[in-house]
């Protein structure tokens, strides 16, 4: 699911209770500091919306199936985002420990590879730049303010 | 209507296309047939600089192949390699 809102305000895994789960395992992905070097200073994720939301819901059936899952979440966050905010959040429920582990990493790895949501960079120097956006040159750091 | 008769189809654009075109989507008037030709036409036009080979097409929100012919009204989004998480 696509939100705009922060996602600590959020109350995320009220939707899997279970009485028959004895784990959940819950992943949060942070905006950090730094990527490749650079000292980065926000990031704004943008999504397509429609097909991000029928591809997760496809990520998460697919978990189902795959291990011992009783239920599985992910929300993901777009707009302007600063260091330490959360921008993804997956939480996974299961009988067992190992499943809920193996499902929650299967989730995030899935997201990242297919999943239509893009990153752009906000870097220290001035200058941005869309994450794996081959071949291009970013976007050059706005005219110095002349000093005074 | 598909295949080389002129039809409109809408055209939505993300992350660096979305900067590159300048707007989020548009309506167009075309006779491509399919979306490796629209994305001819449009990055020939506008001067995309992602190559169609890095990129996937989604038609009506759901991934699609590069040769699957295109219908009037058809939706059509490129998407450049993803990056959430």
């Amino acid at each position: 699911m696509i939100v705009s809102t922060p996602l600590e305000e959020l109350d995320l895994k009220t939707d899997l209770q279970d009485s028959a789960a004895g784990a959940l395992v819950t992943f949060e992905g942070w905006v950090r500091n730094h990527n490749e070097g650079r000292p980065i200073l926000q990031l704004e994720y943008q999504a397509y919306e429609a097909l991000a939301n029928n591809e997760g819901k496809r990520i998460l059936e697919e978990v189902k199936t795959r291990y011992e899952v009783i239920a599985a979440r992910c929300v993901h966050r777009v707009g302007r985002l600063n260091i330490g905010e959360m921008a993804v959040w997956i939480g996974v429920i299961a009988v067992h420990r190992a499943d809920a582990f193996r499902a929650c990493e299967h989730v995030i790895d899935q997201v990242k590879l297919r999943v239509p949501i893009w990153k752009k960079e906000f870097y220290e120097e001035g200058d941005s730049g869309w994450v794996n956006a081959t071949g291009v040159v970013a976007d050059p750091p706005p005219p110095a303010q002349a000093s005074t | 209507m598909s295949g080389r008769q002129q039809k409109t189809i809408e055209v939505q654009y993300f992350a660096l296309l979305q900067e590159q075109r300048g707007r989020t989507g548009e309506s167009l008037s075309t006779a491509a047939a399919t979306p490796q030709e629209l994305y001819t036409e449009l990055k020939d036009r506008h001067g995309f600089s992602l190559s169609a080979d890095v990129l996937r097409v989604a038609v009506n929100d759901e991934f699609e192949s590069w040769d699957v012919l295109l219908h009037d009204k058809d939706r059509v989004v490129f998407i450049q390699p993803v990056a959430g998480g």
